[in-house]
């Protein structure tokens, strides 16, 4: 015990404390008390990050790397510095591999596109899963189309597991980029990264990761997961929206050519040619989302207070609840059972449908996520038209399932 | 007590969802197809008119939704088959307005006989476009139009 600790010391967690610093959770809809179990499409946000936009407008705003003025050096350095603990948060080599994007799907866009548009040639490959959301699909048809190159699936099982022996089939001379999500925002399976970046590798091509949602639930280190790109949203790590982080390892974005085109992106503009600044100021067209950035450094910071070793254990042990809750329900079918699985409950009920079930949990208070989840070839995959997702935060709470289950029974109740 | 989810979901919504009428079906001598489609939240329906001499001879419909899209284009085979083409079109303007304005005045509720159970719907803002989704298809049907039809763009 005594050298488990002396390896990292976490703070004693506490959801009700962790609870009660969220002020949209503490209010009632249609006179239930709001549980939110949709955290997997947008995080509630703690005080600490609103307290912290309002005071950057109130106090410190003004355009950042221009100006000589004290207001331009206090949000410069208030932005700049999110960028030092977010690199130091995913264990990057340096913040200059840190490029503030508007979310994991901008991030995305941006190597399909730079990095495509540079690397791809005709006949190349990109291969990405079976289990993608639309934002690691969409930006890759886009460049194979322009490039000629052929985008190839790596399937998985009714498990909702990828196939590692088809993926090692698929893997060959022409791959040039293996785009994989870290967890599966449809089904909660958790993906084996660091293998896949191992098989990717040994076959000469790049690994981009989605990770929009695994970085809420786990410590991120992208030194030891050894992949080239590694994207996240703000919004779904506590922080404000229209803001993410792009990492990408600093040799492979000093040769990329930038992604959009305007001030702050350049070093010297002629009417003839312009010379384009370093990475990350290369891909960072225009004026940033300097307060999102300053939230997300905050939100970034709170979240590692936590202790994100808590926080996988807290989410495994709701999961685990909920799980053993829908085994018991009868006509209920989990979609996603992988032995692997982040906090995710994504489920079926027989004879009715998600989007009924969506209504009748939010008349209860119930906020959860009915649809397609923005990965219709999962939906495909199961033969079903959508799915309801309960998806887990920091500050739910074994009473949040419980919630879920009593509207369940009233669904089923109602439909006879 | 008052029980606002069994005001949407009445018995004969839940009789309709479960047991759709004229579904699914593709009567014989179809010759009004469309096809109606809510990619948001995947609710698919293909609608299939006999039209003759201005009628509506036969009708039935395909597809998959919700309780509510289900049940609404259930009731509305129920409706119009039989209807001359042009009732069909006054009915459908009738549901269109009904569902989606605010203020409808109570002798247009009274047009509706049975449809008028789809009322319900009102008080959820979120779902009205679930139970649009199959009238829209029907008029497109009636008109020919080709293309997808949808009510949650």
């Amino acid at each position: 015990m005594a050298e488990q600790q002396s390896i990292k010391v976490e703070p004693e967690f506490d959801v009700a404390q962790v609870r009660a610093q969220f002020p949209s959770l503490n209010q009632q809809v249609y006179d239930h008390p709001l549980v939110y179990l949709d955290s997997g499409a947008s995080a509630q946000k703690p005080d600490v990050v609103i307290d912290a936009i309002s005071n950057y407008y109130r106090n410190d705003h003004a355009n950042v790397h221009r100006g000589v003025h004290k207001l331009a050096e206090r949000a410069t350095d208030a932005f700049e510095g999110a960028r030092e603990r977010i690199a130091s948060f995913i264990n990057a080599e340096s913040p200059r591999e840190i490029i503030f994007v508007r979310g994991a799907t901008e991030g995305i866009n941006l190597v399909a596109q730079s990095w495509g548009q540079q690397n791809l040639k005709s006949g190349d490959e990109v291969m990405i899963t079976e289990m993608e959301h639309h934002a690691n699909i969409v930006p890759w048809q886009f460049i194979c189309q322009q490039k000629n190159a052929v985008l190839k699936v790596i399937p998985m099982n009714d498990r909702g597991e990828l196939l590692m022996d088809s993926f090692r089939d698929l893997l060959s001379a022409k791959t040039r980029m293996v785009a994989v999500t870290h967890i599966s925002n449809a089904l909660g399976t958790v993906n084996p990264v660091k293998e896949i970046v191992s098989l990717a590798h040994h076959v000469g091509a790049k690994v981009l990761i989605d990770g929009a949602q695994a970085a809420p639930h786990s410590k991120i280190d992208i030194d030891e997961i050894g992949c080239d790109f590694y994207a996240f949203s703000g919004h779904k790590v506590y922080g404000p929206t229209g803001i993410g982080v792009l990492w990408g390892r600093e040799e492979l974005l000093a040769k990329m050519p930038p992604y959009q085109g305007g001030g702050e992106m350049i070093r010297r503009v002629t009417f003839e040619k312009s010379d384009f600044a370093s990475p990350p100021y290369r891909f960072e067209a225009g004026t940033p989302n300097i307060a999102g950035a300053v939230g997300l450094g905050v939100a970034i910071d709170w979240l590692d207070g936590l202790g994100l070793g808590n926080v996988s254990t807290h989410e495994a042990a709701l999961l685990e609840y909920a799980t053993s809750k829908a085994k018991e329900t009868p006509g209920m079918r989990i979609i996603g059972t992988a032995e692997n699985k982040a906090g995710i409950l994504s489920f079926e009920l027989e004879g009715i449908h998600p989007h009924d079930l969506g209504t009748i949990f939010d008349r209860q208070g119930v906020a959860i996520r009915a649809g397609h989840h923005c990965a219709m070839p999962v939906m495909q995959h199961f033969s079903v038209p959508a799915t309801v997702r309960a998806s887990f935060g920091v500050y739910n709470t074994l009473e949040d399932i419980d919630a879920l289950f009593r509207g369940v029974a009233r669904a089923q109740e109602l439909f006879g | 007590m008052y029980d606002a989810l069994r005001e949407l979901y009445e018995d004969l919504i839940l009789d309709h969802n479960r047991n759709p009428r004229n579904y699914p079906i593709k009567p014989e001598g179809t010759n009004h197809s469309a096809h109606g489609f809510n990619s948001l939240c995947g609710d698919e329906f293909h609608v299939h008119l006999k039209i003759a001499d201005g009628r509506i001879e036969d009708i039935g419909f395909e597809g998959a939704g919700c309780a509510i899209s289900t049940a609404s284009s259930s009731l509305m085979t129920e409706a119009v088959k039989g209807m001359k083409v042009e009732d069909a079109k006054t009915l459908f303007t009738h549901v269109h307005e009904i569902l989606t304005e605010e203020q409808v005045r109570d002798d247009k509720q009274d047009l509706l006989g049975k449809l008028s159970v789809l009322i319900g719907v009102k008080e959820y803002p979120l779902r009205v476009k679930c139970a649009t989704l199959i009238w829209h298809t029907l008029h497109a049907a009636i008109n020919k139009e080709q293309g997808i039809i949808s009510t949650d763009d």
